[in-house]
């Protein structure tokens, strides 16, 4: 609590530090670096903080200076050479810099507020309340912004009370598949058995999605406070987190966590002095996107091969090394601490009537304002898209949710309001969270096969529909991009997708098909354009696709003749340059240097079936 | 990532079923990849088969049967990454270093990889080298990347 207090009211001038996976990604590390070295510079004693993710990536790396009694200024895309003139203005000049100023923390006359802040503003956070706010390293910090609160409360509390609680509130899965989570819990709690296992699931495999490892990384004591309650509640002593080994920061961050609460009384034997133990073990996932399937996650933490099995039984009968399990999503373990101390119908009075509360969203692909967002459920794709992503740099297609077990939505969805039922009915799912953008050079069968790429390769190989059916729809998909494909291939598509989904054994298989049905149904004129053409609308698919100079257009600069890795581009200085297309690799660095480095600037296009 | 001991430390285990996959992660860290002698190592102190070891550690992507390169780089397959041009970062940097995806490159310097997702992808598209992340990718920037650490 004192460490909190003293960064409210810091007395020394204090920097903020974005230093999440993606502000680390996008250099935070190497502007801390050079923020220090001009402080030392302009000797000045400061102290620097590192947070995580506030979720508009796009600004990364944001950083936050803190001057004692004055207002907290943050600052977006703070490349090492801007920290320096921000710093210096700041420090020196004694002004406030206007370049990059996303705004202020709290009430300031005449300043922006960082939260008014337009991907910011329509946004509601609850699981994400922490994130980018407090030192994810400090336990204080947690603390003081009533961290273990609701621990407290649950312990004192009978288990069956803390059901209650979480029965009443609504709150669903957020894994994907939406299954009440009091529902989920009173199963394993009603099981026979004395020895029970809580599992937090964080191998968030989807991928395009960030949400679990944000959460994580930048607050990872809400994650683990609804783990200690969801043990208590169900009478599990031992826990389990299963996190993919992508995320080291993550992991880190939660071993630091567990290592604070082991001094404090929060988690090992008689936490609280409530009687109730439980202990905690990191497992360390290994690159196999079915072990996010339940029951071939457990199978990986016996130290097999994460297959899944047929239910029932149920992990909350017989799961872990056979005994009553419940695994719980990072997201859903992450709201319950909140619930538990704000209460459930405070909880169940946000969202729509099927699906109270909110969902975070990782909003990326080709949407101007790309992050990490948290909004209430039931708010349209449009406000979604257009309002918090700020809208496309060129015409909209369709959006992707739910990640290779999801589908691709056209225009006409832009205004369902997001549940998990009006995205089922729609043809996708709600899935842990992602959601893909795709503009008019995005082409929807190659993203159909790029997924079920992912999926045939991911499958496990247990069950024939899975292993040999996704393998073969990827076949058609892959004959349709390349040209090679005829009509009766969209029949095939659509009848083998609609067996795999009925004969498949886990969630994985069943759902694999999706992201080629639903694109099929709603961009038939593509695959249709694909096959009867020759031709990739988008011009993305590489067989189907040239590039080509423009010889009206071509100043003959040599841009792109110095970047081709083959040689495939000649021509004498100041003339139209010609690309030969039998060396062409169609690796895209003609065009991006015509575009960036060259006189002409879109001399080289990529075309498909326009030439004959 | 590049450990360099020849034999296994084993020591911190013990020997459970369920470590399989800890010791594994950790013989990778250790010794670079998963070795012959490490698997007979493995074998003895879990007491399973060496075909079992085999079975499991093929199933995960994460482990590996050869030398890594010294420069271990991995090409992010993400979703956003891919609808973002990451395609086009594996084909030039296959033509570029002259190893295919899952290959070391001749003078041992890089190994290539493709990862399903480094969850930066809201900067996409990245590619990962050694430990760090470059991110909002295209074929020319990372090109300069590689140039510089030529140079260097």
């Amino acid at each position: 609590m004192k460490i909190w207090v003293a960064f409210e009211n810091n007395k020394k001038p204090l920097i903020i530090v974005g230093a999440g996976t993606c502000g680390r990604a996008a250099g935070a590390m190497e502007t801390w670096a050079k923020a220090e070295e001009t402080l030392k510079e302009l000797k000045i004693d400061a102290e620097f903080m590192e947070v995580g993710c506030i979720g508009p990536c796009y600004l990364e790396p944001l950083i936050d200076i803190k001057i004692p009694g004055k207002p907290r200024l943050s600052y977006s895309n703070v490349s090492p050479s801007k920290v320096e003139n921000i710093l210096r203005e700041i420090f020196e000049e004694d002004k406030i810099p206007e370049r990059d100023f996303v705004g202020t923390f709290g009430d300031h006359d005449g300043l922006k507020k960082f939260w008014d802040h337009p991907m910011l503003a329509k946004q509601e956070r609850i699981v994400l309340r922490n994130c980018g706010i407090i030192d994810p390293n400090s336990i204080d910090h947690y603390l003081a912004r009533d961290g273990y609160i609701a621990l407290e409360y649950a312990l004192a509390h009978e288990p069956e009370e803390v059901l209650e609680i979480v029965k009443s509130s609504g709150i669903r899965g957020r894994g994907g598949a939406g299954f009440p989570t009091g529902l989920k819990w009173g199963f394993c709690r009603d099981a026979p058995g004395d020895r029970k296992y809580m599992i937090c699931n964080a191998d968030e495999g989807d991928p395009g999605a960030f949400m679990n490892r944000s959460l994580i990384e930048g607050d990872p004591h809400a994650v683990l406070e609804g783990l200690v309650i969801a043990a208590y509640t169900i009478g599990a002593s031992k826990g389990y987190i299963y996190i993919r080994a992508e995320y080291p920061l993550a992991i880190e961050r939660l071993e630091n966590a567990i290592e604070q609460m082991m001094e404090t009384g929060l988690i090992g034997e008689n936490i609280l002095g409530s009687g109730f133990d439980f202990d905690v073990t990191i497992k360390k996932g290994a690159g196999a996107f079915v072990c996010g399937e339940e029951t071939a996650l457990m199978g990986s933490i016996e130290g097999k091969r994460g297959m899944p099995r047929s239910r029932p039984p149920f992990p909350a009968q017989s799961g872990l090394w056979g005994k009553p399990t419940t695994i719980n999503n990072v997201e859903t373990l992450g709201t319950i601490a909140t619930i538990v101390r704000k209460g459930s119908d405070w909880y169940s009075n946000i969202g729509t009537e099927n699906t109270s509360g909110t969902k975070t969203f990782s909003l990326v692909g080709r949407v101007r304002r790309t992050g990490l967002i948290e909004v209430p459920m039931g708010m349209s794709l449009r406000e979604i898209i257009f309002d918090i992503g700020g809208g496309l740099f060129r015409n909209f297609k369709a959006v992707q949710t739910g990640g290779p077990s999801g589908g691709c939505l056209s225009e006409e969805f832009l205004d369902i309001q997001i549940d998990y039922e009006t995205l089922a009915q729609a043809g996708s799912i709600m899935g842990s969270g992602g959601l893909i953008v795709l503009d008019d050079n995005t082409c929807v069968v190659d993203l159909a096969k790029y997924f079920l790429n992912f999926t045939q390769s991911e499958s496990c190989g247990k069950c024939v529909p899975c292993r040999v059916g996704t393998r073969q729809l990827w076949e058609i998909l892959e004959r349709i991009t390349t040209g090679q494909a005829d009509i009766e291939d969209l029949n095939k598509l659509e009848k083998l997708g609609t067996s795999i989904k009925r004969s498949a054994l886990c969630g994985l298989g069943q759902t694999a098909p999706n992201p080629a049905l639903s694109t099929l149904k709603y961009f038939r004129d593509e695959y249709l354009a694909h096959i009867l053409e020759n031709r990739c609308p988008a011009a993305v698919c590489s067989e189907l696709v040239e590039f080509r100079v423009i010889a009206d257009k071509c100043t003959g600069c040599q841009s792109c003749v110095k970047v081709c890795p083959t040689d495939a581009i000649t021509g004498p200085r100041s003339e139209p340059h010609n690309i030969d297309e039998s060396l062409c690799i169609k690796c895209r660095a003609c065009y991006e240097a015509c575009r960036f480095d060259a006189i002409a600037g879109d001399a080289i296009v990529i075309t498909s079936g326009t030439v004959t | 990532m590049t450990g360099t001991a020849v034999t296994l430390d084993l020591d911190g285990f013990t020997g459970i079923r369920s470590d399989l996959i800890p010791i594994l992660q950790h013989a990778q860290d250790s010794l670079g990849y998963i070795t012959e002698e490490a698997v007979r190592q493995i074998s003895q102190k879990i007491r399973i088969t060496e075909n079992e070891i085999y079975g499991v550690a093929t199933f995960y992507a994460q482990f590996r049967f050869e030398p890594p390169g010294e420069h271990h780089i991995q090409v992010c397959m993400g979703t956003a990454c891919h609808v973002k041009g990451g395609q086009q970062l594996s084909v030039s940097l296959e033509y570029q270093l002259d190893a295919k995806m899952g290959e070391t490159t001749l003078d041992g310097k890089y190994d290539l990889e493709q990862v399903a997702c480094l969850g930066c992808c809201a900067l996409a598209p990245v590619v990962k080298i050694d430990e760090t992340i470059h991110s909002q990718l295209t074929v020319l920037k990372l090109r300069k990347v590689f140039d510089e650490d030529e140079e260097s």
